[in-house]
C-alpha cells in the first residue's frame, strides 16, 4: 500500500504548466496513487491502465476490494462512506466510470476527498474528454502528491499505431518483422482494439517470428476503406477495382448514403474548377477551396468533360433518392452510379 | 363585419359553412327558435309548418361533426377553418367581435384544440393527446372544436389514430382538417369527413386583397398577386417585402443564367444560400424569442447559466426549433421551385402560341421569356420543367437539397446553352 504514497513522483513526465502539479503518465506507466485520473477519448487504451492498475494493486494484497460507481447517478457522500475504514483494514479500489457526465454532487465530494484523502483507498476517475468536471479536473490536476493523471490521448496517426502494434508485440515477447508490422496496421487502420485482438492473436498463434508471411496468411485480402477510397478509384476509372472497394466498405459497415454524399462531393468540387485557369493559389480565393484541393480536382479532371460530369451528378441524385427508399436495392443503385461515374458520365 | 368578410374568392364554400353554423345553432331534431311554437295563437295558416319543419331538418342535415378542407397552398384553408370555428363557438353565431371570437383568433379558446406543426411531420403523440382531449365535453361553448391544420403531414399510423374519433366522435365534438387534396389523405379518412374544396383565388381577388388590408398601390398589388400565383401568404410577403421581392428576381435569373455543369454547382449553392436565407428570415428572430420567454417561465435570469436540471427542457426547445428550420428550408426550396415552374410555363405557354388571353405569371419580364422561348424547342422546355418537378419530388423524399438542385439546374443548363448557341448562330 505503501506504493507512491505522499511520494513525489518524478517531474519529467509533467508537462510545464501552472496547473498542473501532479505527474502526467502514458497508459502503459499507469502506477498506484490515492488518486488516479484516467482522462482522454482512447477508451481502449483507458480501459487497459485501469485494469493494470488493478493487476499492480492486487498483485500487492489479494485481498482488495473493488467498487464500481456511475458517475452519472452520483448520490452525495457515496464516496465518503466508500472510501471510510473497513473492519479488516483491507485496501480499496473504487473506480468512478463516466466522470465526463457526473452530478455536482461527486464534484464536490471529489474536492473536498482531495484534501484528506482516505488511507488504503484507491479512486480511479474515469473522464472521457469534455469540460464537465472543469473544476474538479483542475483541483485533482493542482493535488501535488496525492494524484497522478494518465493520459490515454486519442490514437491517430499511422506512425503512433505502428508503435502501439511493436510495443504489443514487444510486451508479448515475439520477435516481428517491421513489413509484418506495416501490413497489421494498415489492415486495422479503424479499430485500437481490433488491432490489439490481432498481435496477440498472432502471438499466440507462431512460435517463431513473425513475418508479413504470418500476417498475409492471417489476415490476407482484408482491407479497411471508407467511401472516398471507393469514390477515388470510380473517379480514377478504375470500375473493378471501385466496385472491389465498395464490397470492402459495405462489408466493414460503411452505410450507402455517406457513400453517395463522398460522391457528391468529389464531383462537386471538380465541376467547380471545370473550365477555369490560373493558378490554384489565386482560384483557391474566388472558389472557397483550399489550393490543394483545387489541384486535386485538376488531376481527377483529367479524361472527363462537362456533360460527363453533368450526366455523373444526374445520376447522383437519382441514386441518392433510389437509396432512401424510392428504389428496391441501395447496392444495386451504388453499383449502377459507380458503373457511370468510371465510365466518366458516358454509360 | 362578421368571421366570413375577410376571406377572399371562397365564396362557395363559405356558403356551406355559414349554413352549417346557422343550422348548429337551432337545437337538435326541433324546429328553428324564430319559427312560432306550434299550438300558440298564430295568424299563420297551418300549411307551411311541415314545410319549416323539412327546410329545419335539411338545415341541420348540412351540420355534420368531421370536415375536411381542401385546396391550394395559399387558398386560406386554416382561415376558412378558424372562421368556422369562431361561428361555432360564438353565441351569435360568427360575429367577429365577442369575446369567444376574440378568443379563437388568439387560438386561446378553451373549447379549441388547435394542432399546427411547423416541423417536417405532425408526431404520433401529438395526435393522441388531441384524440383524448376531445372526448371531453365543451366547457363554456355549444361545441368542442378540433382544428387540424396540416392533416397530410401525418404518417399513416398517425392518421389511424385518428379513425376512431373521427368516425364516431362525442356528441358535441367537431373536427375540422386541413390538406392541399384529398389525396393526401388514407381513404379510410376521406370516407369519414364531409370534404369542402377551395379553388384558386382569381389573381385580381388576390390583389383587391392586398390593396384593402395592406394599402399597396395597384400595381405593386397585381403584379405580386400574379407572380405568387394567388397564394395569399406569399403575394402578401411580395407586395410588403422588397427584399423576398429582389430574392425571387434573382432566382429567375439565375436560372436563366446557367451554361456549364460549374455554373450549375455554383447556382445550386446560392439557390439554397437564397432559400436559407428566406427561411432565416422568417425563424431567426422567433428562436431567440422563444428561447428568452422559455429562460423566463424557468426563472433563469438573463445570462446565467442554464442550471443542468433544466438542460434537458432547452435542449427539447432546440430540437424543435432545429425540426422547423428543416421545414422552413425546404419551404423556402420548393417556392423557389414553384417560382421556376412558373417561369418555364411561360415559356411553354409562348412557344405553342397561346392566345393573349392566358397571361403569363412572369408578365415583369416578358421580354426575357420571348427571348427564351424564341431559342429553345418545347421538347427542351418540358424536360426543363419535368426536371423541376423532379427536384420537388426529391426533396420531399429527403433527397440531399444540393444534390437535387444541381441535377436540375444540369438540365436547365443544357436548355441555357441551346439557346445561346442559337442567339449567335443567325
Amino acid at each position: 500500500m505503501a506504493v507512491a504514497r505522499g511520494s513525489r513522483a518524478p517531474s519529467k513526465a509533467a508537462k510545464p504548466s501552472a496547473k498542473i502539479a501532479i505527474p502526467q503518465l502514458e497508459w502503459n506507466q499507469v502506477r498506484p496513487a490515492p488518486v488516479v485520473l484516467v482522462s482522454g477519448t482512447e477508451s481502449f487504451l483507458a480501459e487497459r491502465a485501469i485494469r493494470q492498475l488493478r493487476d499492480l494493486v492486487k498483485a500487492e494484497d489479494p485481498s482488495l476490494e473493488i467498487t464500481d460507481i456511475e458517475a452519472s447517478s452520483y448520490g452525495p457522500g457515496e464516496l465518503l462512506s466508500l472510501a471510510s475504514p473497513s473492519l479488516f483494514g483491507e485496501p480499496r479500489l473504487i473506480r468512478v466510470a463516466g466522470v465526463e457526465k457526473c452530478t455536482d454532487a461527486l464534484i464536490e465530494d471529489v474536492i473536498s476527498y482531495l484534501a484528506y484523502p482516505a488511507d488504503d483507498v484507491y479512486l480511479v476517475l474515469r473522464h472521457g474528454g469534455g469540460v464537465r468536471g472543469k473544476k474538479m479536473l483542475e483541483a485533482v490536476r493542482a493535488a501535488a502528491g496525492v494524484a497522478v493523471e494518465v493520459v490515454c490521448a486519442e490514437i491517430k496517426r499511422d506512425a503512433d499505431r505502428y508503435e502501439f502494434a511493436s510495443a504489443e508485440f514487444r510486451a508479448l515477447g515475439k520477435r516481428v518483422s517491421p513489413g509484418a508490422i506495416r501490413a497489421l496496421v494498415s489492415a486495422f487502420s479503424d479499430d485500437l482494439a481490433e488491432l490489439s485482438a490481432a498481435c496477440a492473436q498472432l502471438a499466440s498463434d507462431s512460435a517463431e517470428e513473425i513475418t508479413e508471411v504470418t500476417v498475409e496468411r492471417y489476415y490476407a485480402g482484408r482491407v479497411e476503406t471508407n467511401a472516398f477510397a471507393v469514390a477515388d478509384s470510380a473517379i480514377g476509372g478504375a470500375y473493378g477495382d471501385a466496385l472491389a472497394l465498395l464490397r470492402h466498405a459495405l462489408a466493414s459497415g460503411a452505410d450507402p448514403v455517406p457513400i453517395v454524399a463522398a460522391f457528391a462531393m468529389k464531383l462537386r468540387t471538380m465541376a467547380k474548377v471545370l473550365g477555369t485557369r490560373g493558378g490554384s493559389g489565386q482560384l483557391a480565393g474566388q472558389l472557397g477551396m483550399a489550393p490543394w484541393q483545387i489541384d486535386r480536382a485538376r488531376r481527377d479532371l483529367s479524361g472527363w468533360t462537362g456533360e460527363g460530369l453533368g450526366r455523373s451528378i444526374q445520376v447522383l441524385a437519382e441514386t441518392d433518392e433510389s437509396i432512401k427508399g424510392a428504389g428496391r436495392d441501395p447496392v444495386f443503385a451504388l453499383e449502377h452510379m459507380i458503373g457511370v461515374v468510371s465510365s466518366r458520365g458516358t454509360l | 363585419m362578421t368571421v366570413w368578410s375577410d376571406l377572399t374568392g371562397q365564396s362557395a364554400a363559405i356558403e356551406v359553412f355559414r349554413a352549417a353554423a346557422e343550422s348548429s345553432l337551432r337545437p337538435r331534431g326541433e324546429a328553428h327558435p324564430t319559427a312560432p311554437p306550434t299550438g300558440s295563437p298564430t295568424t299563420q295558416p297551418p300549411g307551411p309548418a311541415p314545410a319549416q319543419a323539412t327546410d329545419a331538418r335539411g338545415a341541420t342535415d348540412s351540420m355534420t361533426h368531421s370536415w375536411l378542407i381542401t385546396g391550394p397552398p395559399g387558398s386560406g384553408r386554416s382561415n376558412l377553418a378558424y372562421a368556422f370555428a369562431s361561428a361555432l363557438l360564438c353565441r351569435f353565431g360568427g360575429c367577429g367581435v365577442c369575446p369567444d371570437c376574440t378568443q379563437v383568433a388568439a387560438r386561446t379558446h378553451p373549447d379549441l384544440a388547435v394542432l399546427a406543426t411547423e416541423r417536417v411531420i405532425i408526431s404520433i403523440e401529438e395526435v393522441r393527446k388531441l384524440v383524448s382531449s376531445s372526448q371531453f365535453s365543451p366547457s363554456v361553448a355549444r361545441y368542442r372544436v378540433v382544428v387540424i391544420e396540416d392533416a397530410d403531414r401525418m404518417q399513416e399510423r398517425t392518421s389511424n389514430v385518428l379513425l376512431k374519433a373521427l368516425e364516431e366522435p362525442p356528441e358535441r365534438t367537431v373536427w375540422i382538417l386541413c390538406a392541399p387534396s384529398e389525396a393526401d389523405l388514407l381513404p379510410t379518412i376521406r370516407s369519414r369527413v364531409r370534404s369542402v374544396r377551395l379553388r384558386v383565388p382569381s389573381t385580381g381577388d388576390v390583389a383587391s386583397l392586398l390593396q384593402r388590408r395592406d394599402g399597396v398601390d395597384a400595381a405593386t398589388a397585381e403584379r405580386a398577386a400574379r407572380e405568387s400565383q394567388s397564394h395569399i401568404g406569399m403575394a402578401h410577403r411580395l407586395a410588403t417585402n422588397d427584399e423576398a421581392r429582389a430574392r425571387r428576381a434573382e432566382t429567375l435569373d439565375l436560372a436563366l443564367g446557367v451554361r456549364s455543369v460549374g455554373d450549375a454547382v455554383r447556382g445550386a449553392a446560392r439557390l439554397l444560400e437564397i432559400a436559407g436565407a428566406d427561411a432565416q428570415a422568417i425563424t431567426l428572430e422567433r428562436d431567440a424569442e422563444e428561447r428568452e420567454s422559455a429562460l423566463r417561465s424557468l426563472g433563469v435570469e438573463p445570462g446565467q447559466a442554464v442550471p443542468p436540471a433544466l438542460r434537458s427542457q432547452m435542449k427539447a426547445l432546440e430540437d424543435d426549433q432545429k425540426r422547423r428550420a428543416t421545414r422552413s428550408l425546404r419551404d423556402g426550396i420548393d417556392r423557389i421551385l414553384t417560382d421556376l415552374l412558373s417561369l418555364y410555363r411561360d415559356v411553354v405557354l409562348v412557344q405553342l402560341g397561346a392566345p393573349d388571353s392566358v397571361e403569363l405569371v412572369n408578365e415583369a419580364i416578358a421580354d426575357r421569356v420571348r427571348e427564351v422561348a424564341a431559342g429553345v424547342d418545347p421538347a427542351q422546355t418540358l424536360a426543363a420543367m419535368d426536371a423541376i418537378a423532379d427536384a420537388r419530388r426529391r426533396i420531399a423524399a429527403n433527397v440531399a437539397p444540393a444534390l437535387s438542385l444541381e441535377a436540375m439546374l444540369i438540365t436547365l443548363a443544357e436548355a441555357g446553352r441551346t439557346a445561346a448557341s442559337r442567339k449567335v448562330s443567325p
